[in-house]
C-alpha cells in the first residue's frame, strides 16, 4: 500500500512542482519518489498482506512492481533532455507516468477482480495521453487515437468478462472465484466459460499477443520513443503478472478448458510476431514485432502451469526489460543526431561509439536468446517448463521461431559492426551511459549468474 | 584448480587484451597469454596418468534451482584436444603477426575468448555447461570472421551462424530432454550414461544431437556452409574454425553421443557411416575441381573429416583412436596449409592455382615446408597423418569392406589433388607475377618449422600421443558394449 501511496505523492508533488516552474527539480523529486516506494517493495518481502479485501501484497506482486519500478526509473534517467525537447509541459509527462505506474502495481497486486478493472484504467488511461502528447505531430496523434480506440474496445471484452464471471459465482474475489471452481468444477455454470474466454480476449489485448496485436506496431512507431519503451517493458510485464494471477491463480481448475485456445494463440503469436519483424525496416516497428513474439514466448508460462511459472515469467520479463531499455535508449541517442529510426541509422555506429554499440549488441543477444546472457535463461526456463509436460511441438516450433529471431536481431548488429555509414558523433549524456552501463551488466550478471532471480517468488 | 587456470587464463587474456591494450601491443599481449596457457596444458599433461579416470575435476554448484554444475574434468580423450587447442592457440596467432588488422585488441580478444570457450567444450562434464562453451565459441568466431573477413562476409557467415545454431537449439532441446529424464535432476555426464532409455527414444535424442555435430564437422550433406565460410575469413579465422571449432562436433559424438544414446548410435550408424563415406568421396571430387587453393583446402577437409567421422562410428578401438590422432594431426595439417596460402595471398593477392608457379625456385624454404605439410596431409608412411589414416580406414573397412575401400579413395583422391595444386603453385617455372617473391622469414618460419617438427615427430613416434587417450577409449567403448548388451 505504501509503494502506491508513495508514487502517486510523488505524481502530484511533481505536478505542482511543475505549475511553479521548477523544472530542475522534477527529475530528482521522480527518482527519488521511485526510489523510496522500491525502498517500501524490499523493506515488505516475505510480508504478505492483505488490504481491504482488495489487494494482496505477496511476494508475487513485490517482484513484479519491483521490476516495474526499476524499469520506470531508467526510463526516467533516459528523460533528461528528450521531454524538454518533444513538449513544453514536461511536469504533464513525469506525472502521468508516474500515474500509469500506480495503476500497473494495481494491476500486480489485486484481489478482486474490480482492482484489476480499476488498475488496467489507471494505467490505459495515462497511456492514451502519453501517446499523443505530440500534439502537432501527426503520427503521435493516430497512435494515440487507435490505442484509444482499441484499448476501449479491449477494456470492453475485459469488463463483459468480469461480469459473466461474477454472474457465474456471485463474487469478484479471485480466492472466492477459485474455490468456486474448485469445489464444484465438473458442475460450473455455463456462464463462467464465456466468461473466461473474454478476459482472456481482453488481457491478450492489453499484452500484445496475436491475433489482438494489430494496435501495437503503429502506436509504438507513431508514440514518443521514450513512451514507446515505457509501454513495451512495464506495461508489457505488468499485463503478463495480471494475466498471471488470474489464469494461474483462479481459472487454474479450469486449465484443461482454456489452454488449448491459449496455446492456439501462443504459435499464432510467436510465429506471425517474429516472422513480420523480419520484414521490417524501422528499428521501432521491428522492436514492436519482436515485443509480439516476446509475448508468445510469456505465454508459455501459462500454456503449462507449474510452480515456478510465475518466477520463469519474472526472470524473462526482467531480460526482456531491461535488453529493451538498452535497445531504445540508443535509438532516442542515435535519432537524436540522424532523425531517423531506420535500422539503416545504426550504420557504423561501432566506429565511433564502441559503448553504445557494445551494450545493443549485448541486448540484442540477450534478445535473441544467446547464453551467458539474460534472454538465454529466460528462453531455457520457458523450454524447461513446457519439455517438462511433453509438449514438444510447441518448442520445436519455438526453436524454429528462435531462429528466425537470430536472423532480424542480427541485422541490428550486422548494421552497428560491419556496414559504412555515416560516421555519426553522438553526445551522450551521462545519465545513458549510466543506464547502458548499468543495463548491460545487469544482462550478462543475470545471464552468468541467474540464481539471484529464479525461484524468487 | 589447475584445470580452472586452463579454463578462465584465456577469458582473462581476452578482457586485458580487449581493455588494455594498443593497437600494436594486442597481438604480443595474445601470444603471451596463449603461451602462458599453453604451458598450463603442458604441465597439466606432465601431471596426467594415462588411464581411463577422469582427473583434475572440478565441481562447483553453478545454478542451484536448475541443478547446472560447474563440472570440469580431462581425461585422455579430453586431453587430445586440449593439446590440440592449446598448441594451435599460439601457432595461429604468430601466423597472424605479419598482418595488421583494424582494432586489433577486439581481434586477438576475441581469439583467445574463443580459446576459453573451445576449452570449456573440451573439459565441461556438465550437460549445461557443454552447451554454454559450444555457444560461447561460436559467438567470437562470428565476429571474427563477420569483421575482419573478405568479400560477401556478412551474407556468408549469417548463413554460417544460423546454420550452427540451428543445429546447436536442437541439441538444447536433446539436452533438456535426458535432462528431464535424469531422476538425479541434474546435467551430470555421469548421470546421462545410466540413463536407460528404449530405441525410440534414443533415435530422437540422437538426431537432436547428432545434428548439431554435424553440421559443425561438417559432414555431407550438411556441409553448405562451410566453403563459404572458410574462404571468406581472415586466415586466423579460417585456421580457428577447420583447426579447432570442427574437432567440437567430433568430440561431441564420441563424449555425449555414443556412450548416452548406444543404442541410437547403432541403429543409426550405417545412414552416418553412408553420409560420412559419401562426404569423402564427393567432398574429393569438388576439391579436385577447384580452380582457388584455399577452397580446395576447404572441401579436402570435408574429405578428411568425413573419414573421421565414419572413423568413430564403427564404435571400435582401433576407429576411435585412429581418430583421436587424426584430430590433432588433422588439425596441424590444415592451419600449416592456409597458413602456407595466407603467405602466398598475402604477397601476391591470388590464390588462383593458375595463376601462380615456380614458387619452388623462389622461395625454396617455402617449398620444402609446403612439402612436408602436404605429405602429412595425404597421410605418407612417416608423417602425423599416416597413423590416423591407417587406423581409420582399418576400421572402416573391418566395418564393412566395401564401404572400407571406398573411404580408401580419400588417400588416392587426396594425393592426386594436393599434388596437383603443388605442382601448379610450387613447381613449373615463375611468371611475371610470382617472379618476385620472397622467401618466408621471421615468424612464418617459426610458424612452418615447428609444423613441420610437429608432423614429423609425431608421425615416427606417436606412441605417446596414442597411449594418452588408449585407457579412456578403451573404458569407453566397455561402458557402451555394457550398454547395449545390459538392455535391450
Amino acid at each position: 500500500m505504501n509503494i502506491i501511496i508513495t508514487i502517486a505523492v510523488t505524481a502530484l508533488v511533481v505536478l505542482y512542482a511543475g505549475l511553479f516552474k521548477a523544472k530542475k527539480a522534477l527529475l530528482p523529486l521522480t527518482l527519488l519518489g521511485l526510489l523510496v516506494s522500491l525502498g517500501f517493495a524490499i523493506c515488505s518481502w516475505n510480508q504478505p498482506t492483505v488490504h481491504f479485501g482488495m489487494m494482496q501484497i505477496d511476494n508475487f506482486a513485490l517482484a513484479f512492481a519491483g521490476i516495474s519500478i526499476i524499469g520506470t526509473f531508467l526510463i526516467f534517467l533516459l528523460t533528461q533532455r528528450y521531454f524538454a525537447e518533444n513538449s513544453p509541459n514536461v511536469a504533464e509527462y513525469f506525472t502521468l507516468i508516474l500515474f500509469a505506474l500506480c495503476g500497473i502495481v494495481i494491476m500486480v497486486s489485486y484481489k478482486n477482480l474490480s482492482m484489476l478493472f480499476i488498475g488496467v484504467e489507471i494505467m490505459s488511461v495515462c497511456l492514451y495521453i502519453l501517446a499523443g502528447i505530440r500534439k502537432l505531430n501527426f503520427a503521435s496523434n493516430e497512435a494515440s487515437l487507435k490505442y484509444f480506440l482499441m484499448g476501449a474496445f479491449s477494456t470492453g471484452f475485459l469488463l463483459f468478462g468480469i461480469a459473466l464471471i461474477y454472474g457465474a459465482t456471485g463474487s469478484f474475489d479471485i480466492d472466492v472465484i477459485q474455490n468456486v471452481l474448485v469445489n464444484n468444477v465438473s458442475n460450473v455454470s455455463p456462464l463462467f466459460y464465456p466468461g473466461i474466454i473474454l478476459m482472456m480476449v481482453g488481457l491478450c489485448f492489453k499484452v500484445g499477443a496475436a491475433p489482438f496485436h494489430f494496435w501495437t506496431p503503429d502506436v509504438y512507431e507513431g508514440a514518443p520513443s521514450l513512451i514507446t519503451a515505457f509501454m513495451s517493458t512495464v506495461v508489457k510485464t505488468a499485463g503478463f503478472a495480471a494475466f498471471l494471477r488470474l489464469f494461474a491463480g483462479a481459472f487454474e481448475p479450469l486449465h484443461d478448458f482454456w489452454m488449448p485456445a491459449l496455446m492456439v494463440i501462443v504459435i499464432i503469436t510467436l510465429c506471425l510476431g517474429n516472422i513480420t519483424a523480419l520484414y521490417q525496416k524501422n528499428f521501432k516497428r521491428m522492436l514492436a514485432y519482436s515485443s509480439i513474439s516476446h509475448a508468445g514466448y510469456l505465454l508459455f508460462s501459462l500454456v503449462v502451469l507449474t510452480a515456478s511459472s510465475a518466477s520463469n515469467v519474472l526472470v524473462y520479463a526482467a531480460a526482456y526489460t531491461f535488453a529493451s531499455i538498452v535497445a531504445f535508449a540508443v535509438l532516442i541517442n542515435v535519432k537524436q543526431k540522424t532523425g531517423s529510426d531506420d535500422i539503416e541509422s545504426f550504420n557504423g555506429l561501432a566506429k565511433r561509439n564502441p559503448l553504445a554499440a557494445l551494450a545493443l549488441t549485448i541486448a540484442m543477444l540477450s534478445l535473441a536468446g544467446i547464453p551467458l546472457t539474460a534472454g538465454f535463461i529466460g528462453k531455457y526456463v520457458m523450454f524447461l517448463n513446457v519439455l517438462e509436460n511433453y509438449q514438444i511441438i510447441l518448442v520445436v516450433i519455438a526453436i524454429l521461431n528462435a531462429l528466425v529471431g537470430f536472423y532480424y536481431y542480427f541485422r541490428v548488429i550486422i548494421a552497428v559492426y560491419f556496414k559504412e555509414g555515416k560516421e555519426i558523433e553522438l553526445d551522450t549524456p551521462m545519465q545513458y551511459k549510466v543506464v547502458l552501463v548499468v543495463s548491460t551488466i545487469v544482462i550478462l550478471l543475470l545471464g552468468v549468474y541467474p540464481s539471484l532471480i529464479l525461484n524468487l517468488i | 584448480m589447475e584445470l580452472l587456470i586452463l579454463i578462465f587464463l584465456p577469458l582473462v587474456g581476452a578482457i586485458a587484451t580487449a581493455l588494455f591494450a594498443k593497437q600494436n601491443t594486442a597481438k604480443v599481449a595474445a601470444l603471451a597469454f596463449s603461451i602462458f596457457s599453453l604451458a598450463v596444458a603442458i604441465g597439466l599433461l606432465c601431471k596426467f596418468t594415462p588411464d581411463a579416470s577422469t582427473q583434475f575435476s572440478v565441481n562447483y554448484q553453478w545454478i542451484r534451482q536448475l541443478g547446472i554444475n560447474f563440472h570440469v574434468g580431462i581425461d585422455g580423450i579430453s586431453m587430445i584436444t586440449v593439446l590440440l587447442t592449446n598448441v594451435l592457440t599460439p601457432l595461429i596467432i604468430l601466423a597472424s603477426y605479419k598482418h595488421e588488422y583494424k582494432n586489433a585488441n577486439a581481434f586477438y580478444a576475441l581469439i583467445l575468448f574463443m580459446q576459453a570457450g573451445l576449452l570449456l567444450v573440451f573439459t565441461a562434464l556438465d550437460a549445461f555447461l557443454f552447451y554454454i562453451g559450444w555457444e560461447a565459441a561460436l559467438i567470437p568466431i562470428y565476429f571474427i570472421c563477420a569483421t575482419w573477413g573478405g568479400k560477401d562476409r556478412i551474407k556468408v557467415n549469417m548463413k554460417f551462424f544460423v546454420y550452427t545454431i540451428a543445429g546447436s537449439l536442437f541439441m538444447l532441446l536433446g539436452i533438456i530432454y535426458l535432462y528431464l529424464q535424469n531422476p538425479a535432476n541434474n546435467f551430470e555426464l555421469a548421470e546421462f550414461y545410466k540413463l536407460e532409455l528404449d530405441s525410440t527414444q534414443q533415435g530422437w535424442i540422437f538426431w537432436a544431437f547428432f545434428i548439431a555435430f554435424a553440421i559443425k564437422m561438417p559432414i555431407f550433406p550438411f556441409h553448405t556452409w562451410q566453403p563459404d565460410t572458410y574462404t571468406t575469413a581472415p586466415t586466423p579465422g579460417t585456421m580457428l574454425l577447420s583447426g579447432i571449432m570442427l574437432k567440437m562436433g567430433i568430440y561431441g559424438v564420441i563424449r555425449w553421443l555414443l556412450p548416452v544414446v548406444p543404442h541410437g548410435v547403432q541403429d543409426w550408424s550405417c545412414v552416418v557411416m553412408l553420409l560420412a563415406v559419401i562426404g569423402v568421396v564427393y567432398a574429393a571430387i569438388i576439391a579436385f575441381m577447384q580452380k582457388d587453393a584455399k577452397r580446395l583446402v576447404a572441401y579436402s577437409s570435408i574429405s578428411h573429416v568425413g573419414l573421421i567421422a565414419a572413423g568413430i562410428f564403427t564404435l571400435s578401438h582401433q576407429g576411435l583412436q585412429g581418430s583421436m590422432v587424426q584430430m590433432l594431426s588433422h588439425g596441424i595439417n590444415v592451419i600449416g596449409l592456409f597458413f602456407v596460402l595466407d603467405i602466398v595471398q598475402s604477397r601476391l593477392g591470388t590464390n588462383k592455382v593458375d595463376e601462380l608457379g615456380g614458387l619452388a625456385k623462389v622461395a625454396p624454404q617455402l617449398a620444402i615446408t609446403f612439402l612436408i605439410i602436404l605429405l602429412g596431409t595425404v597421410a605418407l608412411p612417416g608423417t602425423n597423418g599416416f597413423i590416423g589414416e591407417f587406423l581409420l580406414l582399418m576400421s572402416v573397412y573391418n566395418y564393412h569392406a566395401w564401404l572400407g575401400a571406398v573411404a580408401g579413395l580419400t588417400i588416392i583422391f587426396g594425393a592426386v589433388y594436393m599434388f596437383r595444386s603443388y605442382q601448379k603453385i610450387m613447381l613449373g617455372e615463375t611468371n611475371a607475377l610470382t617472379a618476385s617473391f620472397k622467401d618466408i622469414n621471421g615468424t612464418e618460419k617459426v610458424v612452418l618449422y615447428t609444423i613441420c617438427a610437429l608432423i614429423i615427430v609425431i608421425g615416427v613416434y606417436p606412441k605417446p600421443l596414442l597411449q594418452i587417450s588408449d585407457a579412456s577409449v578403451q573404458h569407453l567403448l566397455e561402458q557402451i558394449n555394457h550398454k547395449l548388451t545390459g538392455v535391450n
